[in-house]
C-alpha cells in the first residue's frame, strides 16, 4: 500500500468533509485532483479495501439490531448461511469456532421487524435463533487504526 | 435526539455509502427529497447529536491484512460489568465492546469484545494482556474465532420511503 492509498484509508474515516465537493477538498489536503481521489477510491472499493464511504450509526439510534447466533449441524451450515445471508437484514454473517457456529447481525427500521426476522429464520430452518441485543456499549468508535 | 422521518430517510439513503461523483450529497438526496445543502446540515446535526457515531470511510478489516478476528466473552458480575467494560472498551486492540443478555445454559457470557489482529498469535496475546491487566482469570471466559465470512454489509438503517408506506 502506497502512502496516497494509506492516507485515503486512515485520516478520513472520521469527520469527512461535510461540503458539497467533498473529493475536491480531500484532493486539496492531499496536493492532487479530484479525479484522482474519485478514481482510487472506486479501486479500493472494487479492491474490498473499503466497504463505504458513509455513516456509522449508533446502535439503535435509527433503527433496531442485535445479534444472533445459531448451532448449525455441520452438514447443514452452507445451507443455513446463504439462507441467513440472503435476508437484506442481515449485514454481517460469520461462521465461528464454538458449538454456536453461525453468528449474524440483523438490523432493520424497528423491533417488530428484527424480530419478524429472527422468527422466519427460526421457523425456515428448524434450528433455536438465540437473540443478544446489544445493553451497553463501551467503545467509543474512532474508525480503524493502519499502522 | 430522534430522528424525524426526513433523517430516517437520509439514512437509508446512505445505507451503501457516497456515490463517487463530484457532488455526492447532491446525489443522495435526490434519493431522499432533500437538496444539497440540506443533506449537508442534517448529517451535522445527526453528527452533532450522536446519532451518527462517526461519517467517513467505513474500511474492511480482512482485505487491510487484519486477518484473524475473535469474538472474546466473559461472564461479568452485573455489579462489575460497567466498570469492566470501560476499562475494555478502551484497549487499542479491542473494536467493539458490547454488554448483552445472558442466555443461561446456553450462553452464560454477558461481555463481549471484537479483537483484530493480524494473526492468531496478535489476537490470543492482546486477550492474554487483558486478563493480565484487568485481573479477568477469575471470571468464565471464552474465545470464538471467526472461520469464514458469509456477508458483510452496512447495516440497513434509517427507513425509506417505500419502508415507510409498507
Amino acid at each position: 500500500m502506497d502512502e496516497f492509498d494509506r492516507r485515503l484509508l486512515s485520516d478520513f474515516q472520521r469527520s469527512f468533509p461535510l461540503v458539497p465537493q467533498p473529493f475536491a477538498e480531500l484532493a486539496r489536503r492531499l496536493d492532487c485532483c479530484e479525479d484522482e481521489v474519485i478514481e482510487a477510491y472506486g479501486r479500493l472499493k472494487d479492491e474490498g479495501a473499503i466497504s463505504r464511504i458513509g455513516a456509522v450509526v449508533r446502535v439503535n439510534a435509527a433503527g433496531a439490531s442485535t445479534l444472533a447466533a445459531i448451532a448449525v449441524p455441520q452438514s447443514r451450515l452452507d445451507e443455513v448461511a446463504a439462507l441467513v445471508s440472503a435476508y437484506p437484514e442481515v449485514n454481517h454473517n460469520y461462521e465461528r469456532e464454538h458449538g454456536l457456529n453461525l453468528w449474524f447481525v440483523v438490523t432493520a427500521p424497528d423491533r417488530a421487524r428484527v424480530d419478524a426476522v429472527l422468527a422466519d429464520i427460526g421457523i425456515r430452518t428448524g434450528l433455536e435463533v438465540l437473540d443478544l441485543p446489544m445493553r451497553a456499549e463501551y467503545h467509543i468508535d474512532l474508525g480503524f487504526d493502519l499502522p | 435526539m430522534t430522528p424525524s422521518r426526513h433523517d430516517l430517510a437520509l439514512i437509508a439513503a446512505l445505507r451503501n455509502g457516497l456515490p463517487l461523483v463530484s457532488h455526492p450529497y447532491a446525489e443522495i438526496g435526490k434519493a431522499c427529497g432533500l437538496d444539497e445543502g440540506q443533506v449537508i446540515a442534517r448529517l451535522g446535526t445527526l453528527l452533532e447529536s450522536g446519532v451518527l457515531k462517526r461519517f467517513g470511510v467505513v474500511v474492511r478489516h480482512h482485505e487491510l491484512g487484519y486477518s484473524a478476528n475473535a469474538m472474546s466473552v466473559w461472564e461479568i458480575p452485573e455489579d462489575r460489568i460497567d466498570e469492566i467494560g470501560a476499562r475494555l472498551g478502551a484497549v487499542p486492540c479491542v473494536t467493539l465492546c458490547y454488554r448483552r443478555p445472558r442466555r443461561p445454559p446456553v450462553w452464560p457470557y454477558n461481555l463481549f469484545c471484537m479483537i483484530h489482529g493480524k494473526d492468531r498469535e496478535a489476537v490470543k496475546s492482546c486477550i492474554q494482556g487483558l486478563i493480565e491487566q484487568f485481573g479477568l482469570a477469575v471470571y468464565p471466559h471464552d474465545v470464538l474465532f471467526s472461520t469464514r465470512r458469509f456477508k458483510q454489509t452496512g447495516g440497513r438503517y434509517g427507513r425509506s420511503a417505500d419502508e415507510a408506506a409498507a
